[in-house]
């Protein structure tokens, strides 16, 4: 997504919410500086008993340059290479039982909470990510628009995609659940924050950001619906977002591949 | 009022006249959808501050910085500024000159977006291509999207980015030592401020017991008129108290500016040839020795 946008600072929270907060002091702020180069952090997270390394890459922003024509090469390389990698191994002669899989399952596209449409970079940007992997939409830094400016804003979004043809996760055509269907969700997070408790030092500590008129809970689903793309991304629909970039993306690079050659 | 799409620049527009004109009517609670800009609007509105009455036109532009290729997207916005000061030249050259009324952009509010990590460069061009043409004061939207600490950060990198790319920005006066202690107060506020972070709102929410104009969270709600929510007061003030200034520095220095262009290329438009500064520099130079 575009710089600025609290991408890395996603990146952390989504790791602080999971794995223990204990390594982290109380009132300590912890300043992201700007991305410039692709960063993977990798960590073992436990879910229903079951370990699972979970790899989160973090890319620079794009979208600050006055033209901004291909800003989209970078990372659709660093996918697509992701893709040939898997596609070397598969193709030996003896190859191992387990292929190391560093292909990307899901892309967390960040939004701009302009409040009116998509950019035409966003859509530029989804449309040709859409093709080759799993998009997940997302709007970012939502603690900048109210309750309503939201479900307008998200509207609108919808509406946006699908004049433009562009399918995100979950696309229509797998869906066999209807429930399933995400909406684009929203995103805020910060430093964890003291939430001053009612005089008797039962404050409870939570992750959020802090104003003047209240503050913002990253983990409560009135105010932002960080919990909810982090379970789709780890629980509930990481089997499903795996299935499909191994089934449809992949062997749509594949065909592209072997027809090249 | 200008700045990238989507920054609430129509939103403040609205906010700055609702303040001044009809303080008791009631605003629909429903979200007002401000709809695109899309072509340069100009409102009027007198305004009463300090028992003098003062006749205001805010222009608010299109927001630009959509496209994918931003080259010439500020294109309309320079004419706009342009043509004004062609038509002020006109008049004054003209045989009657009782009756003149001054169209000229005395003040340009540059729109800042809170998410970056400061200037971007289209920001930054075009600053540079409009200050020396018209007084700027750069103000950060949408600002409760920052905590405190994050706008003084945000602050002090956009002065700092400001002077390194060598941009012009309006400097309020300090206050004559004639002026009462308030005043002079008032002012050093006002300077320590810039870029003013500001939250803009038409909607009349209920805090505290009483109505504001404010944007209504789940986690609380955000007062336009509350100082210590955002400066949205302290931008009203500047621009009342220093009307005079603005209006001065235009007359005195930008306007003479274009004028002093305009006559040297003998009555040719600005879009017939591109002038190159560095090069009237130096005939200047070889003229004078």
């Amino acid at each position: 997504g575009q710089s600025g946008l609290g991408k890395s600072t996603m990146v952390n929270t989504l790791f602080k919410s999971k794995v223990s907060r204990k390594a982290t002091q109380p009132g300590r702020e912890e300043r992201i500086p700007k991305t410039v180069q692709l960063q993977s952090v990798t960590h073992v997270i436990e879910e229903k008993g079951v370990k699972m390394k979970l790899t989160v890459t973090d890319t620079p922003g794009f979208g600050d340059q006055i033209n901004n024509e291909n800003c989209w090469d970078p990372i659709i390389k660093y996918i697509n290479e992701q893709y040939e990698r898997y596609l070397r191994e598969e193709i030996l002669i003896t190859r191992k039982r387990k292929i190391p899989d560093t292909r990307v399952h899901g892309c967390v596209y960040f939004v701009p909470p302009t409040g009116h449409w998509l950019r035409p970079l966003d859509l530029e940007f989804m449309r040709r990510l859409s093709k080759i992997v799993n998009v997940v939409p997302v709007i970012a830094k939502a603690d900048t628009l109210t309750l309503e400016e939201r479900a307008e804003f998200k509207q609108r979004i919808q509406r946006d995609l699908k004049a433009h043809a562009i399918s995100v996760y979950p696309q229509e055509d797998f869906d066999e659940d209807p429930d399933d269907r995400a909406l684009n969700d929203r995103i805020r997070e910060e430093n964890p924050v003291h939430r001053g408790g009612g005089g008797k030092g039962n404050g409870k500590r939570v992750l959020g950001r802090k104003t003047k008129w209240g503050i913002i809970e990253v983990e409560n689903p009135m105010h932002c619906e960080f919990p909810m793309l982090r379970d789709l991304l780890i629980r509930s629909h990481l089997q499903d977002l795996k299935d499909i970039t191994h089934n449809v993306h992949y062997e749509s690079y594949r065909v592209r591949r072997l027809n090249e050659s | 009022i200008t700045g990238e799409s989507g920054l609430g620049k129509s939103t403040l527009i609205n906010s700055l006249f609702l303040t001044d004109l009809y303080p008791e009517r009631i605003i629909p609670g429903a979200a007002e959808k401000i709809e695109r800009t899309v072509q340069i609007e100009a409102s009027t509105v007198e305004i009463e501050e300090r028992g003098v009455k003062l006749r205001l036109t805010v222009v608010d532009t299109p927001g630009y910085g959509d496209a994918i290729n931003c080259r010439d997207c500020f294109k309309t916005i320079i004419s706009y500024i342009d043509e004004q000061f062609e038509r002020y030249l006109h008049d004054e050259s003209g045989l009657n000159r009782r009756h003149i009324i001054d169209n000229r952009v005395h003040c340009c509010f540059y729109f800042i977006s809170p998410f970056g990590h400061g200037l971007k460069p289209l920001d930054v061009e075009f600053m540079k291509a409009i200050h020396n043409k018209v007084n700027i004061v750069p103000v950060i939207a949408k600002a409760d999207t920052l905590s405190l600490k994050e706008r003084e950060r945000l602050k002090k990198r956009i002065l700092d980015e400001i002077e390194e790319h060598g941009i012009k920005i309006y400097h309020l006066p300090d206050a004559e030592s004639d002026e009462d202690e308030d005043f002079k107060e008032q002012t050093r506020l006002l300077k320590a401020s810039i870029p003013f972070c500001v939250v803009g709102s038409n909607q009349l929410i209920e805090a505290k017991g009483k109505k504001v104009r404010g944007r209504l969270y789940p986690w609380g709600v955000v007062e336009v008129e509350n100082p210590e929510h955002n400066d949205f007061l302290k931008l009203r003030t500047m621009l009342i108290t220093h009307m005079q200034d603005l209006q001065e520095v235009t007359q005195d220095l930008h306007y003479e500016n274009f004028r002093s262009e305009r006559l040297k290329r003998g009555g040719r438009k600005v879009e017939d040839e591109e002038v190159n500064k560095d090069q009237i520099l130096l005939e200047k130079e070889a003229e004078v020795r």
